[in-house]
């Protein structure tokens, strides 16, 4: 009787012990902030464009953490739709069509002399990628526009196109060989007699 | 003794490596080639890593040999030069030397033939300058790495400033198969190039300087040793055996130092600097003779060339010209490779040209360079990792490529593979292992650079979002802080008012006492509604919208108490009858004048919120809601504008009622005038900035606005005379209320019209997009036949045409009623005749936009796939040729008034200074109105020929339209160029 009381005993002390630890923890190494939250929101493109529904990425970031679909983002694309699904270990799903199909990148770019300084598009853009005043010409900074559309329909004079960012010979990736079977014409080291190195 | 200080250095050895035939013997037969000047010239801006070089010539422009034809553009460029003389022809994108097989912006420069050179300014004293200054002048020099990425020389040299430099290497190894170019260099420029070295040596100052060289250069070798030996030199010759890729700088400098450059860092990281021979010689040039990079040695190889050999070439020189230079046999070229058979890159025109970085061109023959066989499955032989001289192991980099797992391809070091090709070279599946990692390394570098621009997007949004907030929190905190003033100040004064009222009032009745305490409350309510009033004013002026907002909310509020304070005085004398005479006296004009203050306060409130009202409206313009509420409000504005005027006669008889303090009475009107005066000088402005907005974007409203501005000008005028002589204008001041109040009634249902208009006109355009949309969504007439949206096009344009035509009817009646008032007013009447030429050009901008609405509205039909008769049925093409003649008549009848307005104007310049500025001002905005015209005309030039690529179909129309299109911007253009002539011509005169 005594041993069992004595090992019930032991282990309610030992229990306080470690939950006083934890509990110690907890408040010790206390994490501000959400951080899959975080990490979700670190995969979205930050195009800020609104296509999901939330008003910025970071709220569709929570919502997802909150158990929205993780498809709805045009922006990201499936890429996007594949870094979510690997990160929440869920299936990754084809993007949802009905908040817009993915597209190239494109960015903003204002015709100027058609521009009447309305600054209506200076307060659509979530990145501040506009610059102008008042009835002066405005301008887009193209390095800084996530492309995300937002100022086309505020402007009362239709002067703002998106344009897509081409291809240039800076910005060109190789492309992936087709694979097993397939010749690839720009792999050039074919001439080989010579034997490895020794 | 020479033989003895001539130092040979130790040789190491690097992992794999392979040994390919090397095919060098063909281009050495011939000794070194200078083709002859090209037709033209390529110049890319791209030719280094970094930022491509900006432009310093225009099309047109002659340039020297050796002139700055570009220079840099930030830290990591480099300057560009002519390389021979002769003008540039154009600054165009031309398809370039890359993998890629796109264009870039290039000069094009096309040589005179006479290679004049510009005047060379070497660096003598390079020996006595800073260091930083001789960095400086090679950057000026356009001079880059050679060998191969194109690095810029006076970075890589500062960089090597950051460790103390152990080892200068000079990389003559060349050991990719078939070039020869640098092997040529040595022989034929060997005193040049260890001048060059010496030269960076003596900016680096290493402790060791060392050339390595592969042992299959035997001549270049010997030419090499017998230079140093003979003076005496420091420089070490470092002999190695051929295996490629030796000539890598990591392998490079393993063979000669045994140390290996971690992977991630840099040579410099480890006290090395790595040069080409190429770029010592250009060094040396630049230097000694102040010769910029403008040419190069390049070998010309490769089966399918009869004359292969190596030659110095200007930079610009299409492949094509070299091609020919060295005989080369079209039957026989299957493939034309930039640059070595183990890192060159297929090329897909000869158009492209020789740039900084172009060591090789290789023709090959078919039998020379087969197609590769097809790749299969990696066998995990390992013959990769033996070849590898980067030791990665290139199969389980494969694997991560392949599945597109680019993290742990970056663990095992992805980023440490050269690109050379030996493990490719080796496999027996034929893998293209470098194609794998090229497509990697660029996925990851693409992901990284999407990284940091998300996570600047991000750091932008959420500053922008802490800034929105602090704006609000900040308004907020200024309202809420204004608010306690308020209710603070009021307290005060009830506190103070029974302290003063006390002494003076202790016989006094407490109904008497407590009226008082009122009246002190609603005078500190009064004056606190007037500043508010002002603030609101001001922030009408300057368009704060949310300022507005919350001065509205304070202004009602404040308003809502003067009323219950009101009342409650109301009811304290009929509580106690025995008021003083004084006071009856005293309060009675004070709640007519209230009042009246108070009814026009309500006007303006109902006004801006109206306003406001429209705006949204005319943002989503299907708003019933919106709507009722305008029309709602238009009803209470009404009402409120009868009060008023109502009521301002009432003041009348009521001031001189008050005769027993006129004064008060007057400076009581003063103060109202002046409110009137500011609100109309606002009113003023207001309409004149829409009035601008509208020229700006041809708006055919333009008319009414005028017609407001003008009344709105009056009547600032004539408050501002009432303002100057007070005493006298009491009658005055209630006719002016009573005219404005007509007159915004008539500008009110102007307005309303306006909005209707806009309504229907974005009623038509949603419909149009609707429309087009479904065109795109692929759906067929039928169908969007079925849909609503044509019906509702149809409706919509209905009710435009219906509106134009009311409008129209509008304008016409309404100028006849300015034209009757016009002389009524003495002030307007040296401002009729501009008056009548604005008019007209008002007239001309209505028929022009009227023209181009009936054309849109054509083609519209046109597009719907109506057919001829269809659109002939229609109203449009009548008006369109009802507008045509207008404009004619209009035209002729400016053409004719201008002169006729112009000679007088002319006349009285010297008289009246400011009617000169004012047809200036004219012509300017005139100016401006045809140069958008231009724009226009052109934008839609473009748009349809856009349309006319992607719907061959409708050719026939729109290539009509193209040419009526153009049609116009001709004569818009030679009017725009008779107006600039004109302003000249003003100008000149003055
Ligand atoms: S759709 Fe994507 S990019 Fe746009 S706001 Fe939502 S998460 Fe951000
Ligand atoms: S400029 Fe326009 S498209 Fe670009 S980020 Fe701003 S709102 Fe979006
Ligand atoms: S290409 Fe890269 S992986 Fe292949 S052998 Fe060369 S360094 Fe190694
Ligand atoms: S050499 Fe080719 S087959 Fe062999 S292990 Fe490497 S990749 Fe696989």
């Amino acid at each position: 009787m005594f041993t069992v009381l004595l090992a019930i005993a032991i282990l309610v002390l030992l229990s306080l012990i470690f939950g006083a630890i934890l509990g110690y923890a907890n408040v010790r190494f206390h994490v501000e902030g959400d951080p899959i939250v975080d990490q979700i929101d670190a995969l979205l493109p930050q195009t800020q464009c609104g296509q999901c529904g939330h008003p910025g990425c970071r709220p569709y970031a929570e919502a997802i953490a909150n158990g929205e679909a993780i498809n709805h983002c045009p922006p990201g694309g499936q890429a996007t739709i594949q870094a979510l699904a690997d990160l929440l270990d869920v299936e990754a799903v084809p993007l949802d069509g009905d908040h817009g199909a993915e597209s190239a990148k494109r960015v903003a770019v204002i015709r100027e002399d058609e521009c009447i300084g309305c600054t209506k598009c200076i307060q659509a853009c979530p990145v501040d990628a506009i610059l102008g005043a008042a009835k002066q010409m405005h301008t887009v900074i193209a390095d800084e526009c996530t492309g995300c559309d937002l100022c086309v329909e505020p402007c009362p004079v239709d002067c703002i196109d998106m344009v897509e960012v081409g291809v240039t010979a800076k910005t060109w990736s190789w492309d992936k060989p087709q694979g097993i079977a397939a010749t690839s014409l720009n792999i050039i080291a074919t001439d080989r007699q010579a034997e490895v190195a020794h | 003794m020479s033989a003895v200080n001539m130092q040979t250095a130790n040789v190491f050895s690097f992992h794999g490596g392979i040994h390919p035939p090397e095919n060098k013997a063909q281009s050495l037969q011939l000794p070194l080639g200078r083709p002859s000047l090209p037709s033209e010239l390529i110049l890319p801006l791209g030719q280094h890593i970094g930022q491509s070089s900006r432009p310093l010539v225009k099309v047109g422009d002659k340039v020297l040999k050796g002139e700055t034809i570009a220079i840099n553009n930030g830290f990591l460029s480099s300057f560009l030069h002519a390389p021979t003389s002769g003008t540039i022809a154009a600054i165009e994108e031309r398809l370039i030397a890359h993998p890629s097989g796109l264009s870039d912006l290039c000069i094009i420069l096309i040589p005179d033939g006479n290679e004049t050179w510009t005047k060379l300014e070497p660096l003598s004293n390079w020996q006595d300058i800073s260091k930083t200054d001789v960095l400086a002048y090679l950057s000026e020099m356009g001079i880059i790495g050679m060998g191969g990425a194109g690095f810029p020389t006076q970075v890589k040299l500062q960089g090597a400033h950051k460790n103390p430099l152990t080892h200068f290497i000079v990389n003559a190894a060349e050991c990719e198969p078939y070039i020869t170019a640098d092997d040529m260099l040595i022989r034929e420029k060997t005193l040049e190039l260890v001048l060059g070295i010496e030269i960076l040596q003596h900016l680096v100052e290493a402790d060791n300087v060392v050339i390595g060289i592969e042992d299959n250069k035997p001549t270049a070798i010997a030419a090499l040793k017998s230079l140093l030996t003979k003076r005496n030199s420091k420089i070490q010759l470092a002999v190695v055996p051929t295996k490629y890729p030796s000539g890598g700088e990591k392998q490079l400098i393993q063979l000669l130092t045994g140390k290996e450059v971690p992977s991630g860092q840099y040579p410099a990281d480890i006290g090395i600097l790595c040069q080409n021979v190429g770029t010592c010689v250009a060094v040396h040039d630049a230097i000694t003779l102040g010769k910029p990079l403008i040419s190069r040695f390049t070998t010309l190889t490769g089966d399918a060339l009869k004359n292969p050999q190596n030659v110095e070439v200007l930079l610009g020189t299409p492949v094509a010209h070299l091609l020919d230079y060295a005989d080369s046999e079209q039957k026989k070229l299957s493939r034309l490779i930039m640059g070595g058979p183990m890192m060159g890159y297929t090329l897909d025109s000869a158009a492209v040209p020789i740039v900084k970085t172009s060591n090789c061109i290789l023709a090959a023959s078919k039998k020379e360079l087969p197609p590769p066989a097809p790749e299969q499955a990696c066998i995990r032989c390992g013959m990769c990792e033996q070849a590898c001289p980067a030791s990665l192991l290139p199969q389980q980099l494969l694997w991560f490529s392949k599945s597109q797992e680019f993290e742990k391809a970056e663990h095992h070091n992805l980023f440490d593979c050269i690109e050379c090709g030996a493990c490719s070279y080796v496999c027996p599946s034929s893998i293209p292992l470098v194609q794998y990692y090229r497509h990697s390394k660029s996925s990851i570098r693409e992901a990284r650079e999407a990284n940091v621009k998300s996570d600047l997007a991000k750091q932008r949004f959420e500053a922008r979002k802490a800034r929105q907030d602090a704006e609000a929190a900040e308004k907020e905190a200024k309202r809420l802080a204004r608010q306690k003033a308020t209710s603070s100040k009021a307290t005060d004064a009830k506190k103070a008012a029974p302290a003063k009222a006390a002494p003076t009032a202790t016989a006094a009745p407490a109904s008497n006492d407590e009226s008082k305490k009122l009246k002190v409350d609603i005078a500190i309510g009064k004056s606190k509604l007037k500043k508010l009033q002002k603030q609101l004013l001001e922030a009408q002026e300057n368009e704060h919208v949310e300022e507005i907002n919350s001065l509205q909310l304070q202004v009602t509020d404040q308003e809502k108490a003067i009323a219950s304070l009101e009342e409650q005085l109301a009811q304290v004398p009929s509580a106690a009858p025995v008021a003083p005479v004084e006071n009856t006296a005293k309060a009675s004009p004070a709640p007519v004048s209230d009042e009246l203050k108070k009814a026009k306060v309500d006007v303006a409130l109902i006004g801006v919120k109206l306003k406001k009202l429209q705006k949204q409206l005319s943002e989503t313009p299907d708003d019933q809601e919106l709507k009722d509420k305008i029309s709602a409000f238009e009803t209470d504005l009404k009402a409120a504008q009868d009060t008023v005027s109502k009521l301002s006669e009432n003041t009348q008889p009521s001031a001189n009622t008050a005769a027993a303090e006129p004064k008060a009475v007057i400076s009581d009107e003063l103060k109202k005038l002046k409110i009137d005066a500011a609100i109309a000088k606002a009113a003023v402005k207001k309409v004149e900035k829409a009035l601008k907005k509208a020229e700006e974007i041809q708006a055919p409203e333009i008319e009414s606005i005028r017609q407001q501005l003008q009344e709105a000008q009056q009547r600032a005028d004539e408050l501002e005379k009432a303002l100057a002589n007070p005493e006298t204008t009491a009658p005055k001041v209630a006719a002016a209320k009573a005219e404005p109040t007509a007159a915004n009634l008539d500008a009110d249902a102007a307005k309303k019209r306006k909005i209707d208009l806009a309504i229907a006109k974005a009623g038509v355009k949603k419909a149009e997009k609707n429309i087009q949309l479904l065109k795109e969504q692929g759906k067929d007439e039928a169908e969007i036949n079925a849909s609503e949206w044509p019906s509702k096009l149809k409706e919509a344009q209905d009710k435009l045409a219906a509106l134009e035509k009311e409008q129209a009817a509008e304008t016409t009646k309404s100028p006849a009623t300015t034209e009757a008032s016009a002389p009524s007013t003495p002030v307007a009447t040296e401002n009729v005749d501009a008056d009548a030429a604005k008019k007209r050009k008002i007239d001309l901008a209505i028929a022009k936009a009227g023209i181009k609405k009936a054309e849109k509205n054509i083609q519209l039909l046109k597009e719907q796939g109506k057919d001829e008769s269809e659109i002939e049925a229609s109203e449009w093409p009548k008006k369109l040729i009802e507008a045509q003649q207008k404009l004619a008549a209009l035209e002729a009848e400016e053409s004719t008034s201008a002169t006729s307005v112009s000679t007088p104007v002319e006349k009285t310049a010297a008289a009246d200074s400011e009617a000169k500025v004012e047809p200036e001002m004219d012509l300017t905005t005139q100016i401006k109105k045809e140069k958008i015209a231009v724009a226009l005309a052109k934008a839609q030039i473009n748009k349809l020929n856009k349309r006319l690529e992607n719907s061959p179909e409708d050719a026939d129309s729109i290539n009509q339209e193209i040419a009526a299109t153009e049609q116009r911007l001709q004569s818009a253009e030679t009017l725009l160029e008779k107006l600039i002539h004109s302003q000249t011509n003003m100008q000149e005169n003055r």
